[in-house]
């Protein structure tokens, strides 16, 4: 190695480290800021308890509708959209693999709407619930939200379907297996714990949005009951709290963005050890 | 000779994109014996096997014209039942690629999609195949271990019993001792040696001693033509064609 190769690597590798730990501290300081705003206004009574009447200025009761109404809402379009997902990234790298310009394609349209931010999907879900007449409602904002976080499922199991070498391809084959055996029994097992990660991505985009439901999941202080009443969600309940002029509210909005911190991680954990579980299995190249 | 012909192929051309890669192939393959092919690297041996059971659909790039008859059947015609017809060909790749699953399972999914339904039955035939390929006493006690945990060698055997397990007539077996340990390679060829009286078997290898020892018919290919076919004892002692003899030679490999 000469003296400017050195002397490059060096400074790429000082670089690489200066970028890492950035992020690393900026994320830390967030988190940091959270924890210690929310920690405090973080009670037994805010985790159980609807908003009671006046709870905006500073009156007693809890976030649990939008809790709640997060949960329901997050869950449902994760598995809506994990359900449409899924089979649309095993057609792209099993069906199409001798179509390989459509796929290119298809993988630049996704990327495209990928990129449309949410309040967009929130304005046209406004439109089609006018159009059909519907309320704004949990499955309103279920529909929505499916929409905005399909690209990102989709594409996240595209990438991690596409890892699948071509000698499991042709061993799938040659022991007879079709395209469909190929794709729901092969594929999914080589690369199930990406898929698991692409579909906690997508909850933790589907469970951290406020655009997207603001028009169509509605609110309300009342706990989720029904598809076609509207719901909660925490990002709202955080938003209308910090809009209050009651220092004490606003600090429980903290505590509210804390409780949607804590859910996003106790789903990424868990997730992880469900696909640490299913690890094993993966054949290594 | 009177054998019977298990696989004629005949002007098989195979194109990607401008470059020929196989040229105007005619080839007929013995029923119930060893054929080796031979030749230089890059000359289409893995592509000729491919040919066979189709796997070149895989590659939008590459284009195949001609004609592959397997016990009378077009391979290259075939439209649908393509996926039933690739059960008669078992395949045996340079490296094993086992099924993400388990042991047991990477045997059983084969058997379960030849249509054995009883599971008395698949787990008969999961340990008549694990000790058909040598591997049962290895794995015994682990059947129920994900298959990426065994060994190369053991894996490559796990992929033979797995291959066998779909009853195919004819073995694909692409240079299928190259990563392996000398006894596991031994053990592959001692295998096949038995095989060979209920199986038609295809074997691309590198290993000219490998070839001597077990081929009964040997083609001999280079860039992408087919120089030179016959017994072994004729193409190893009495080659006709100067390449052939050049190769054998150890002249070029
Ligand atoms: N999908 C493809 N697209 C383009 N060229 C290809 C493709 N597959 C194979 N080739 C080319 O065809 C030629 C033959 O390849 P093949 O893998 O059949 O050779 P081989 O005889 O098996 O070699 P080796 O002994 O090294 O395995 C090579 O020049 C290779 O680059
Ligand atoms: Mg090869």
């Amino acid at each position: 190695m000469t003296l400017a190769q050195k002397i490059e690597e060096k400074i790429f590798k000082v670089l690489m480290i200066i970028a890492t730990y950035f992020i690393l501290v900026v994320l830390a300081i967030i988190i940091y800021s959270i924890f210690k705003k929310g920690i405090k206004s973080l009670s037994w009574e805010i985790l159980t308890q609807i908003p009671k009447g006046g709870y905006y200025y500073g009156k007693g009761g809890g976030i649990l509708n939008a809790i709640l109404g997060s949960l329901c809402l997050a869950f449902g379009a994760t598995l809506l959209a994990f359900l449409i997902g899924l089979p649309v990234a095993l057609y792209i790298n099993v069906f199409l693999i001798r179509w390989k310009k459509v796929a290119a394609f298809i993988r630049f349209l996704l990327d495209l709407i990928w990129g449309i931010p949410s309040i967009v999907y929130g304005a046209f879900g406004f439109t089609m619930m006018i159009y059909l007449g519907l309320q704004t409602s949990l499955l309103a904002g279920i529909i929505t939200v499916t929409l905005f976080i399909l690209p990102i499922m989709i594409r996240s199991m595209d990438e991690i379907l596409r890892t699948v070498p071509y000698g499991l391809m042709e061993a799938s084959y040659s022991l007879g297996s079709n395209k469909s055996e190929t794709a729901f029994k092969i594929f999914t097992r080589q690369t199930i714990s990406g898929i698991i990660t692409a579909i906690l991505l997508s909850f933790g985009r589907a469970i951290g949005d406020a655009a997207s439901v603001l028009f169509t999941a509605g609110y309300t202080d009342h706990l989720p009951n029904s598809l076609l009443e509207p719901v909660a969600t925490l990002p709202l309940s955080i938003f209308f709290q910090l809009s209050s002029p009651v220092p004490a509210v606003q600090d429980r909005a903290y505590a509210s963005a804390l409780v949607l911190t804590l859910i996003i991680l106790i789903v990424s954990l868990f997730s992880r050890g469900l696909g640490k579980r299913y690890h094993k299995t993966k054949i290594n190249f | 000779m009177t054998d019977n012909k298990k696989i004629q192929i005949s002007d098989l051309n195979v194109f990607a994109g401008k470059f020929q890669i196989l040229k105007n192939i005619n080839i007929e393959l013995p029923e119930n014996k060893i054929t080796v092919i031979l030749g230089p690297s890059g000359c289409g041996k893995t592509t000729l096997l491919k040919c066979m059971n189709r796997l070149t659909d895989l590659y939008p790039e590459l284009r195949v014209t001609g004609d592959i008859r397997i016990s009378g059947n077009n391979i290259l015609a075939a439209k649908e039942d393509i996926y039933k017809l690739r059960q008669h060909m078992g395949l045996l790749s340079q490296r094993p690629y086992p099924l993400p699953m388990t042991i047991y399972n990477n045997i059983a999914y084969g058997l379960k999609l030849r249509g054995v339904k009883k599971r008395r039955e698949i787990h008969k035939l999961v340990v008549h195949y694990l000790q058909q390929a040598n591997l049962w006493e290895e794995v015994k006690h682990r059947l129920r271990e994900p298959a990426s945990r065994l060994s190369i060698g053991q894996q490559q055997r796990l992929c033979l019993a797995r291959g066998l397990a779909v009853n195919p007539g004819i073995i694909l077996a692409d240079e299928p001792t190259s990563a392996l340990d000398p006894i596991s390679s031994q053990y592959i060829e001692q295998k096949f040696l038995e095989l060979k009286n209920e199986y038609t078997i295809v074997l691309v290898t590198h290993v000219l001693r490998q070839a001597r020892r077990i081929a009964d018919y040997v083609v001999f290919m280079y860039l992408g033509e087919v120089i030179e076919q016959g017994d072994v004892h004729e193409v190893f002692e009495n080659p006709k064609m100067e390449k052939t003899k050049l190769y054998l030679g150890g002249t070029f490999n």
